[in-house]
């Protein structure tokens, strides 16, 4: 490795062509798309510079605010979700039986592609025959509602296959980092009489304070971005109401014929992305990290 | 020391076939080379469709006959096929568009969907065709969909007009006859809704489905004022289209719709139609298959499907005769295709063939003429195709007509619409809005 390191032409060498991939697949796209935002163009002929009109565009559309703020209720629904994850993991890594058995189980749904995921719940949701309605008849709850038609309850309807989604992700991280926890330090707080309570919330939680701030950010940057359940089982739901600002992008460049356009809402959302994550890890960030050696 | 070398050879190989594996072009349904004719005169013709043999098994049965047909007549040329279903191949058209890579033959929509494509000169003008052995065999008007500015850019293969589908079983147990009048078909919905009977099976979520309705309730009531509102020489508040609006709304009220019609896809809506559980469909004659010549649905269901035309309304503008409907899809040729007089040559064979055996062999009603005293057709067929030649107007799908914005505007509209999230004011005052912006 030394004789690596030390040369530092071959170092270069070494890191290179991750370095072009990023660059080719990543970094220029994304000038390429804030480039394009500043154009008039409908994917087919040609296109005419019209400078921030685009962007000023952009901050006056009600239909993009609107599918901002279901983007922001995704987010945080993400990050409260985190809770119920972390209560999981918590009771995962504790000696019980199966754990191993449930682990697995929870890790299914990340098996499985978006849309097998989609069509699963879109039978789920069916109205007249899906697995929940047919349920709530049988306990004699008369008509109940269609879950995707209904522009109030859509949105939530949305949230929970979303959700569940990644749960198994994020249970397996929580998971991972409580074992990591030496086995003496909660050896050391039961003999000292601490309740299993108190050795979840005081010893296990602050030890893995990192890792829960990092999952924070996976969760909302993730969210802001989502697009694959809303696009296959609603396609933004009755006339926008679980429109995102991923799909709203698409819609607008694809569907709109207006790339120009289309391509100024992805930058934009780039951006919303990097400062929310600058945001977090500010406001998550501490003097000192809790070490245990 | 051994493993050394070969870990290396390994890892180079490794990455050699990723690499060659990104290289390459990748596409569905082995698109491996690129088109263009070779130096001993062996031509490759790629032709994008979307008749996939799952769901259009018998379109696509036929495609394939008359691909073959004309491989065997023109040894040297060799077709690829593309196939993708509807909303994907619309999504897949839009990006090779991008991107400069049409195939040579593709399938396109008229009026409003072809314009961008030909604005932006990828499409071939295909006058010549129309003089040679095609001349005189399309239906009057169905060419003129596909006219931009005086030239022809695709021969349509495809004419269809929207029936009401009824379930003849479901109207006689409850005493119902076809309606002539509107107020007579609210009165079949009401008796069904009182019977606990879904009267219309609709899935709106790709939304223009809806749209048919909104159509010929508005040509029904108000003749061409929605043409005249589209193409500018009206406009949208003309009372006409705000009532048609309004009878939307008094249907959904009466939940004339099978539930969570609106969250429901196409085929969603249609199965609950296929499964008897709703009484009629409005549709377009491209479902016709399904209740003549599909082998995959029961006889029985077969026969107890009739049509019934869009009844008429009270001081309304329109005859009985008038219908929702136009030329479907047609078959263009790139541009910039490299074979471009073998594309054309094929066009103009595929079109003729496709002529004479499409009703019989796929059910799908061609836009050139057809002669229903030579081939045995299905009662239905024959029904619908002297009902075509009966037709005193058609008119075109409101967002095939309209410019791909505005398009999307009444679609979504549509949508808000029926799920009552507008007034039918509001409702014609976005189109206006978007009409006038032009694009």
């Amino acid at each position: 490795m030394d004789k690596v390191m030390s040369n530092r032409l071959v170092a270069a060498l070494y890191v290179l062509p991750a370095l072009l991939l990023l660059l080719v697949l990543i970094y220029i796209p994304i000038v390429l798309t804030g480039y394009y935002g500043l154009m008039q163009w409908d994917g087919i002929g040609a296109m005419t510079f019209i400078g921030f009109e685009n962007y000023a565009r952009l901050l006056h559309d009600a239909t993009f605010w609107q599918s901002a703020y279901h983007t922001f209720l995704l987010a945080l629904f993400s990050a409260l979700s985190l809770i119920g994850y972390l209560m999981i993991a918590l009771v995962l890594s504790g000696k019980i039986k199966g754990a191993n058995l449930f682990r697995k189980i929870y890790l299914i749904p990340m098996l499985l592609s978006s849309v097998a995921i989609a069509q699963l719940w879109l039978k789920i949701y069916h109205p007249s025959n899906g697995v929940l309605n047919t349920f709530l008849e049988s306990v004699g709850i008369a008509n109940p509602p269609a879950w995707l038609a209904e522009p109030s309850l859509v949105l939530y309807a949305l949230f929970v296959p979303i959700l569940w989604q990644y749960a198994g992700f994020y249970i397996l991280i929580y998971y991972a980092a409580l074992k990591n926890i030496p086995e003496s330090l909660v050896e050391a707080a039961r003999i000292d009489g601490a309740s299993p309570w108190q050795i979840a919330f005081r010893i296990k939680l602050p030890l893995i304070t990192e890792v829960i701030k990092v999952t924070i950010v996976l969760a909302v940057v993730g969210s802001l971005k989502y697009f694959d359940l809303i696009y296959v089982m609603t396609d933004g739901g009755p006339n926008g109401s679980s429109e995102v600002m991923a799909s709203y992008m698409y819609h607008q460049a694809f569907r709109g014929f207006d790339f120009g356009y289309g391509s100024a809402v992805g930058f934009f959302l780039l951006v919303i992305c990097l400062v929310v994550t600058w945001l977090l890890r500010k406001a998550t960030a501490s003097k000192d990290t809790i070490q245990y050696s | 020391m051994r493993k050394k070398p070969i870990a290396m050879l390994l890892t180079l190989t490794l990455i050699l076939a990723v690499f060659l594996s990104g290289c390459s072009n990748s596409g569905a349904d082995g698109e491996g080379e690129a088109s263009g004719s070779g130096s001993d005169g062996k031509v490759t013709l790629k032709f994008m469709h979307l008749w996939p043999a799952g769901s259009s098994a018998q379109q696509n049965k036929l495609v394939n006959e008359i691909i073959k047909q004309y491989q065997t007549d023109h040894p040297n040329v060799t077709i690829k096929q593309e196939v993708l279903e509807n909303e994907q191949y619309k999504n897949k058209l839009k990006i090779l568009s991008a991107s400069n890579e049409l195939p040579d033959v593709g399938v396109t929509w008229a009026a409003g969907f072809l314009e961008p494509y030909v604005k932006g000169n990828l499409f071939a003008p295909l006058d010549d065709l129309l003089s040679g052995s095609l001349e005189g065999k399309f239906i009057a008007g169905t060419t003129e969909a596909y006219a931009v500015e005086g030239k022809t850019y695709a021969l349509p293969i495809e004419l269809n007009i929207s029936p009401i589908y009824y379930n003849k079983d479901i109207f006689a147990k409850y005493n119902l006859q076809p309606p002539a009048t509107y107020d007579e078909f609210l009165n079949v919905v009401k008796t069904l809704t009182d019977n606990g009977v879904v009267p219309i099976a609709l899935g709106n979520k790709d939304r223009w489905t809806g749209s048919l309705w909104y159509m010929y309730l508005a040509n029904r009531l108000g003749g061409d004022a929605l043409e005249k509102a589209i193409n500018g020489t009206g406009k949208f508040d003309d009372p006409a289209l705000i009532q048609a609006a309004a009878e939307v709304q008094k249907l959904v009220d009466m939940n004339a719709f099978n539930k969570g019609y609106n969250g429901l896809s196409n085929d969603e809506g249609k199965s609950e139609f296929m499964n008897e559980k709703a009484a009629m469909y409005l549709m377009g004659t491209w479902e016709l298959p399904n209740y003549t010549t599909n082998p995959d649905v029961p006889q029985e269901f077969k026969d107890k499907i009739g049509f019934f035309k869009f009844p008429t309304m009270d001081g309304g503008k329109s005859d009985i005769n008038s219908w929702v409907g136009g030329p479907g899809v047609g078959l263009f040729v790139a541009q910039n295709s490299k074979v471009k007089d073998e594309a054309q040559k094929f066009v103009q064979y595929f079109v003729e063939k496709w002529g004479e055996s499409s009703v019989t062999e796929a059910g799908v009603i061609p836009a050139t003429k057809v002669d229903t005293a030579e081939v045995k057709l299905p009662q239905l067929y024959t029904d619908l195709l002297n009902e075509l030649n009966q037709a005193s107007s058609l008119t075109l799908f409101a967002d095939v007509q309209m410019k791909p914005t505005a398009a999307q505007v009444h679609l979504d509209m549509i949508q808000a619409l029926f799920g009552k999230a507008v007034t039918p004011e509001k409702f014609v005052k976005n189109h206006q809005e978007a009409i006038d912006k032009g694009n």
